[in-house]
């Protein structure tokens, strides 16, 4: 991609972020009730002295549009305001929390890539098979169930059945292992809610890289390999998987932004302390800044993974010219 | 693609030893739960159950109570009553620290009991109102002397109605703002370690505490657990060791019970005698009715919903004060047996008469937030009860910030809420009930509206009786008034229990339960 494309895409990339600013501090408080009545509810006292008192210390007794404005001019500056609930700059709360969604989403998006091609792959060397049917009715049975049952379930059978994998959260409270036990029990909490994830993202790149290989397999150049004795499963991997990969990675790339969001429902199944549980948390306590705060730094990763997707593109088939 | 060698390494991750999440060996550690994060960590401020389970390990109380309730020292060495009852002398220990390493002395007692709780803490502000001076002769004596003789005043001393406030931390500042709201400072065998708001609440020992040998554990940590399963998953798994009060569902608590790697305790709460109730709003028509009241209570068959809704779990409540509760007269009581007919009749003798879609009136139920627990469901069933008898109820959700601010501002028709008597009807009762406690603005109050100069006299009366007879005639009367005048919609007793893992020991140790702290627990 040449730099000029990049650039291109940067600016759009602040226009969308622009957008999301703008429309979600309207629609926040489009919301019935303001926070200066939440946090009085909150502190055990919700007298009009004190709620008035709340709303001059917060700025919420000022008309809108300045209020906006002081929002906006605070957000150029980097700074993305206090959370109400916790006391603490927005900014703080949240990269307190990004690394753990990153780490349970990439986790989730290399064993739904890795599952999804290999389970692909196999469906597609025999199309019609009694493999290919297993894959595809797992597949659509992975891809149909709510993930909060799936989630659930799996709770039910390897942490209380099996009582092999931890039930919820991100470490082991009290413990205070260091070093490697202490990846070690992360890794350990990771694999429910991490798995859970990945079993619906893994559905659909199954279907995809099956559909792909399938439509690659019938192509002159494969043809070709086979005539000239190349081993099939060389033919598989370095002719058809190659060329099916295309389409995967845009769907990767869409996928790991839409991970960054649709981790929401899992973070809270698993109790796992990420941006989407603290998203919940927001709108539980009507925490606004943090609830803005959530919405813009979403945005911004979501801006950057189809950015990085679209170099990844071009790098993967440089026919491909993204503009 | 994933050969052989992949899947046995996968399949050797799964492959840990049966609970291999536990703490390691010797790990002193005890983990419970919690429902939500609390507002703060003040205790007077918000003293909600949560609050009290938390706080009960941070903030201390003069005296403790056994299961007679019969008051110990504990802060107070030792305490003396003068034969008039007007005088109360509490000598202090003088080797107790707060945990900022400030000394506990008679100064935080006077600022406690004359300040601070009488202005944040509803039960305090009642029991305490009977409070003349409160004078320190020296720094370890305090003396108290009331207006009148107040027969529940040791009783209203209980940890969860008045723990021990700094008077360094608070004394001057805005109670409500006060940054240690979420940093807590007390004297108890816990000190408040950090708040992962969203995840945890973490205490650690206090090894400078006054009581040798204690606390027995080195830490606790509250975490939360917003839903009913994850908190049943928690404790079978041994993620965690205690469910507390409201923490198992109702749906859930026989599997638990059967559970042999858990202990059920059915008197944990024995000293807050809880109550589920509905609160009405009696400044709004047709609530101010007491035959539309009493309608309420007849199309109800509380019987049911302990019975069927709740698995049996509670029992019918008749009246104000609870069964098990002192000055408890089951003969000054007007019953309201299910009877739809009954109900109809009174509805129509107000001239609401069913309109051609058969409804006589709407209104709105407000739900406590408790997930779509045993409050919520008890109400999903008050509201198909009340459509048999043409009422619509519109069952309102909300989150805790916007519950308590909608009841203190009495912004709703029906409340459904509970309430603990804690030990005398005095203290966790009259509250409810006396005129001179309608406070805008601040829930737990009369938010009813209920006005009876009786109900306020004899309340008054009962309080500072000389003789158990005298105050048992005054809340015998009580019972018959606020019984017929339907003051409230009681439906049930509540008797939550109490569920801890086998590996700890000495966990509840008197009726205040989880309020007075875990600092005797040990591992097994």
């Amino acid at each position: 991609m040449k730099p000029r494309t990049i650039a291109l895409r940067l600016v759009k990339t602040a226009l969308t972020v622009i957008a999301v600013v703008v429309l979600s501090f309207f629609l926040i408080r489009l919301a019935p009730g303001d926070a200066a009545t939440v946090m009085a509810g909150q502190s055990g006292y919700a007298d009009e002295a004190f709620i008035k008192s709340l709303r001059a210390e917060y700025g919420l007794d000022q008309p809108l549009p300045v209020q906006f404005w002081k929002y906006v001019r605070a957000v150029g500056h980097g700074d993305l305001g206090t959370s109400y609930v916790r006391r603490q700059p927005v900014l703080t709360v949240i990269m307190e929390r990004l690394p753990n969604t990153l780490l349970l989403d990439a986790f989730a998006l290399v064993v739904a890539i890795m599952g999804g091609v290999w389970l692909g792959g196999l469906a597609a060397r025999r199309p019609g098979s009694a493999g290919d049917t297993a894959v595809s009715v797992l597949a659509m049975l992975f891809y149909a169930v709510p993930q909060f049952w799936l989630g659930m379930m799996m709770v039910l059978l390897f942490a209380v059945w099996l009582a092999v994998l931890p039930p919820f959260g991100i470490e082991t409270m009290g413990a205070d292992y260091t070093g490697l036990a202490r990846i070690g029990d992360v890794a350990r909490h990771m694999i429910l809610p991490g798995v859970t994830l990945a079993l619906y993202y893994m559905a659909s790149y199954a279907r995809l890289t099956r559909a792909a290989m399938i439509e690659v397999s019938e192509q002159d150049f494969v043809k070709t390999a086979r005539a000239k004795g190349i081993s099939e499963r060389q033919v598989l991997r370095h002719h058809v998987l190659r060329n099916a990969l295309i389409p995967l990675v845009t769907y990767a790339g869409l996928q790991a932004s839409l991970l960054v969001g649709g981790s929401v429902l899992i973070e809270n199944v698993f109790s796992w302390p990420g941006v989407g549980t603290l998203a919940y948390d927001a709108v539980q306590a009507r925490d606004n800044p943090l609830l803005l705060g959530i919405f813009i730094v979403t945005a911004i990763l979501v801006s950057l993974f189809n950015l990085v997707t679209d170099i990844a593109y071009g790098v993967v088939d440089p026919r491909v010219e993204v503009g | 693609m994933l050969d052989r060698r992949a899947m046995l390494g996968a399949a050797g991750l799964l492959a840990f030893p049966a609970q291999a999440w536990s703490l390691p060996p010797g790990k002193r550690v005890m983990n419970a739960m919690m429902t939500d994060d609390p507002a703060t960590l003040c205790y007077p401020l918000f003293n909600t159950r949560l609050t009290q389970e938390i706080c009960g390990n941070i903030n201390e109380s003069l005296l403790l109570f056994d299961w007679q309730f019969k008051p110990h020292p504990n802060l107070a060495r030792a305490f003396e009553v003068s034969p008039d009852g007007l005088t109360y002398t509490f000598r202090l220990r003088d080797d107790v620290l707060w945990h900022d390493g400030v000394k506990f002395t008679a100064r935080d007692v006077a600022f406690s009991c004359g300040v601070m709780l009488p202005e944040l803490n509803p039960r305090s502000r009642n029991a305490f109102s009977h409070i003349d001076t409160i004078t320190t002769p020296d720094a370890y004596t305090v003396v108290i002397k009331l207006k009148q003789p107040f027969n529940a005043f040791l009783m209203s001393l209980m940890a969860s109605s008045a723990p021990m406030m700094p008077a360094h931390i608070y004394e001057g500042t805005d109670f409500r703002t006060n940054p240690y709201n979420l940093k807590p400072i007390g004297t108890g065998p816990f000190k408040f370690a950090d708040w992962k708001r969203g995840q945890y609440i973490h205490l650690v020992r206090n090894a400078h505490y006054w009581r040798p040998g204690q606390p027995g554990m080195d830490a606790i940590y509250y975490r939360l657990c917003p839903t009913p399963e994850q908190r049943m998953v928690a404790m079978e798994t041994g993620a965690v060791d205690l469910a507390m009060a409201d923490d198992i569902d109702t749906v859930l608590v026989s599997r638990l019970r059967a559970n042999p790697q858990i202990v059920t305790l059915n008197n944990a709460y024995y000293g807050t005698s809880e109550i589920a109730v509905m609160e009405m709003n009696m400044r709004r028509w047709p609530f101010s009715d007491r035959r539309f009241r009493a309608a309420f209570m007849h199309a109800i068959d509380r019987d049911f919903l302990v019975k069927a809704i709740n698995f049996g779990i509670g029992k019918v409540a008749t009246g104000p004060i609870p069964s098990s509760a002192p000055y408890y007269d089951p003969k000054a009581l007007t019953l309201y047996p299910h009877d739809p007919a009954r109900a109809r009749a009174l509805l129509d003798e107000m001239g609401l008469k069913p309109g051609p879609d058969g409804i006589r009136h709407r209104f709105g139920i407000m739900l406590t937030p408790d997930g779509g627990g045993e409050m919520t469901r008890g109400a999903q069933y008050v509201k198909q009860a009340l459509a048999e008898v043409g009422l619509e109820a519109n069952l309102e959700a909300t989150d805790w910030p916007t519950q308590r601010r909608r009841s203190g501002n009495w912004e709703f028709d029906v409340d459904n809420n509970s309430y603990g008597e804690y030990g005398d009807p005095a203290i966790g009762t009259s509250r409810f009930y006396v005129s001179s406690n309608i406070r805008k603005g601040v829930p737990l109050t009369n938010l009813q509206g209920y006005v009876n100069p009786e109900v306020d006299r004899l309340f008054a009366q009962a309080a500072v009786a000389v003789g158990r007879d005298e105050a048992q005639a005054c809340y015998s009367r009580l019972q018959q008034i606020l019984t017929h005048d339907v003051a409230m919609v009681w439906l049930y007793e509540r008797l939550p229990a109490f569920f801890y893992n086998r590996r700890l020991k000495n966990v509840v140790l008197g009726p205040n339960g989880p309020s007075d702290g875990f600092g005797a627990t040990t591992l097994a």
